[in-house]
């Protein structure tokens, strides 16, 4: 204070003190405020005002600003709308048979590559993730040439399975036409297990790596053979990764709509009523049938009920993550 | 000497360069810029014709862009919603335009400055009706369409005995298909689901929906329909057909291979066929009319301006030498095979030439022919809610073994739920 009061006139002294408790008071806020203006931007404004405009009748190709106050009625279409709920019970139909696959796979893959592949670990790891980060549009390519009925490599090697013994009893024998309403959403199913059971090995790997080696030295001393280590050790102590990844699972299949939208053809193939999810279905409402405020209307439909089986889920496996084993 | 030489020239160079900036600059400042979003392969089309539009126009910039079809018509949709970043000239695919004649986002050719009127009479009937809304509101001059034509493997059907013309009624047609299954083992059709199809589209009343009648009900249920559903599912019952999706690697498999007889589709499948889906088959295919004197309309483009356009007066005469125009319909047809929809390009003499890819056939006078006997259809705000679910219903019938009343029955309440 004394220095400055000393060597420069007054009023400039007062506009670099200013400057500097703007500075010491703002500039944290001035740092993480790119965040906030894309969050208020793309987070927040669509989120409010697809709620805003659920409320409303708008075809989107009349412009902006043309949308009719309707009250309800979005809402009580949407839950009367036997096509909402057919695409409702697809999409937890998928939850489930493209959900449970993923971590009845990856946990005891995860377990195998952690015990048994040693320095290959990595390698192997990067290998089963792959299709993780692999485009969906390309994989849905391959996956409709693998699909394909009379020359498919799928059909072809489930033609092979089935002159086996035993399994045959279970295999059709005629080829599998993959694109009806009644086979569609197992094929769906499996690119999803393909594509996740990856990413959900990776986070078991990771959880399996933080669990303390004495504890199995210790059950090994104690006679415990490898699976009795991976059902009384491993099994228990994954259980707020289990958590993690199931709610992750959860939020991503109940909002699933790349797989089924490009093995559907975008809606055009003639088994979109029995494969597409309820977030195919809330695209197309606004975009091929141009009705903006039922898709808003959709979508939050479609968040409540995420928010309820992610309530359960927290339920079932939370209570590790609180602490009350 | 050889290194000074060009040092010399340098300054030339400037100079002769400053001066194209100037004059460019110079130039931009009076040129207005023309935005037109198509999708392909209009561009190709257009980079053809923007330089004989230019000769009209030379201080207009034509500046295009594409995108895929579906990627085009969402932009589209999402541009319209906010009224932001809007083309001034957009090109709308028949599948689309119904739906953005209905909105508000388009300028109505009805009206002056445009007065379209005089121009309807100069295009194939039917395209007129479908660019025009409800409210009688015309927003889409027709580029080009796709009559609807029968192809027929004409090496098949010889290795069967079977002559083109008994397959021109349906019974005929499912006939010669068990004929050509039992002596060839090729299947009749990639899909029986497309019969049902064309017998919807083309057993509609003039003027009317395909799935509702004037006033507006749901005629899903009606006996059209019901012999629609049930000529496909004999044909399904009678393992004639493939069971092939379009657009899938087994349908351009089974072209290639000619395990697929017959196919019915626009005349444009003849240029996908020549060009890139099955080459190797040229001189093997023929077309003909569909059976039973029905004829439909599959595909087709137009062109529209956007409200928000600045440029209003000049998209609509960049409009016009597109379409109204014959020897632009003309250089289109050539360089892309776009069927013209303006009548009077379709006289060129270059429609009576032979097809060598139909070995020799002169096919494009006969899809001249169908084109002008398509009856106009009307277009309804429920059209594509309604075609989804008769379609899930043919699937029902076909794939599940549905009974076909209970499932029109339930399609057309299901249709009606929709309706508000």
């Amino acid at each position: 204070m004394r220095k400055t009061d000393s060597s420069a006139p007054a009023g400039i002294v007062t506009l670099a003190m200013r400057w500097s408790n703007f500075q010491r008071r703002y500039a944290p806020y001035i740092f993480i405020s790119p965040f906030f203006i894309l969050f208020l931007i793309f987070g927040l404004y669509p989120t409010l005002f697809s709620l805003y405009i659920s409320f409303q009748s708008w075809t989107p190709s009349d412009g902006w600003g043309r949308w009719k106050f309707v009250g309800l009625e979005n809402y009580t279409f949407t839950l009367t709308d036997p096509m909402f709920w057919r695409s409702m019970w697809n999409t937890v139909w998928l939850g489930i048979f493209s959900g449970l696959p993923q971590h009845l796979i990856a946990i005891p893959l995860a377990f195998v590559i952690h015990m048994v592949l040693g320095r290959f670990k990595t390698l192997v790891t990067a290998i089963y993730f792959l299709p993780y980060i692999t485009s969906s549009v390309a994989i849905a390519l391959i996956f409709n040439t693998l699909f394909a009925t009379n020359n498919g490599v799928i059909n072809l090697v489930i033609g092979q399975l089935n002159t086996w013994p035993v399994l045959g009893w279970f295999l059709p024998d005629e080829n599998i036409n993959w694109f009806l309403n009644s086979t569609i959403k197992y094929g769906i199913a499996l690119v999803v297990v393909w594509q996740f059971t990856g990413w959900n090995t990776l986070l078991y790997l990771s959880a399996i790596q933080a669990i303390p080696k004495d504890l199995y030295e210790a059950a090994a001393v104690d006679g415990a053979n490898r699976y009795q280590q991976f059902r009384y050790i491993t099994l228990p102590l994954l259980r707020p990764m289990m958590f993690f990844a199931v709610s992750l699972t959860i939020i991503g299949n109940m909002q699933l709509f790349e797989q089924p939208f490009v093995l559907l053809n975008g809606g055009t193939s003639a088994a979109t009523q029995g494969g597409q999810t309820a977030a195919m279905y809330m695209y197309r409402t606004a975009f091929e049938w141009l009705d903006m405020g039922t898709a808003a209307s959709i979508a939050w439909v479609l968040f409540i009920f995420i928010g309820i089986l992610t309530y359960l889920n927290n339920l079932i496996f939370g209570r590790t993550v609180r602490g009350e084993v | 000497m050889g290194q000074e030489a060009p040092k010399k020239e340098i300054p030339v160079k400037r100079v002769i360069l400053m001066a194209l900036l100037v004059l460019a600059g110079l130039g931009l400042a009076q040129k207005t810029t023309l935005t037109v979003a198509v999708f392909p392969n209009l561009d190709d089309a257009l980079k053809v014709l923007i330089p004989a539009f230019n000769k009209k126009f030379p201080n207009v910039e034509v500046k295009l862009v594409v995108q895929q079809y579906g990627d085009h018509h969402n932009a589209l949709t999402t541009a319209l919603a906010t009224g932001q970043g809007l083309p001034d000239v957009a090109a709308i695919e028949v599948g689309f335009v119904g739906r953005f004649a209905e909105g508000q986002g388009f300028e109505d050719f009805n009206k002056a400055p445009y007065n379209a009127a005089q121009y309807k009479q100069l295009f194939t009937p039917y395209t007129i009706a479908q660019a025009t809304a409800s409210d009688g509101r015309f927003i889409g001059m027709p580029v080009d369409i796709g009559p609807g034509t029968f192809f027929y493997r004409v090496d098949v059907l010889q290795k069967a005995q079977i002559d083109p013309k008994n397959m021109t009624t349906w019974p005929g047609y499912i006939a010669a298909g068990r004929k050509i299954k039992a002596t060839t083992g090729s299947f009749l059709i990639a899909d029986a689901a497309d019969v049902a199809w064309i017998n919807i589209f083309a057993s509609t009343p003039t003027n009317n929906s395909p799935y509702f009648d004037e006033k507006g009900n749901v005629v899903v249920d009606s006996p059209r329909f019901v012999r629609a559903f049930e000529l496909a599912k004999n044909i399904r019952a009678a393992g004639l057909d493939a069971k092939i999706g379009a657009w899938t690697n087994e349908w351009y498999d089974a072209f290639k291979k000619g395990t697929v007889a017959t196919q019915f589709s626009g005349a444009w499948l003849q240029g996908h066929l020549q060009n890139w889906m099955a080459p190797e088959t040229k001189g093997l295919w023929r077309v003909q009319q569909l059976p039973e004197g029905m004829y439909a309309s599959w595909g087709g483009s137009f062109l529209g301006i956007p409200s928000t356009s600045k440029n209003k007066a000049m998209a609509w005469e960049l409009i016009k030498f597109l379409t109204v125009n014959k020897e632009s319909q003309i250089a289109a047809f050539k360089s892309i095979g776009a069927f013209p929809a303006l009548l009077a390009a379709q006289e060129d003499p270059a429609f009576a030439e032979p097809v060598e890819f139909l070995g020799g056939q002169k096919a494009r006078v006969l899809w001249r022919d169908a084109a002008r006997r398509v009856k106009a259809l009307k277009a309804n705000k429920y059209d594509r809610v309604a075609f989804e679910i008769v379609s899930t219903a043919l699937s029902q019938v076909l794939d599940e073994g549905k009974d076909i009343p209970a499932a029109l029955a339930e399609a057309k309440q299901l249709i009606q739920l929709r309706m508000r």
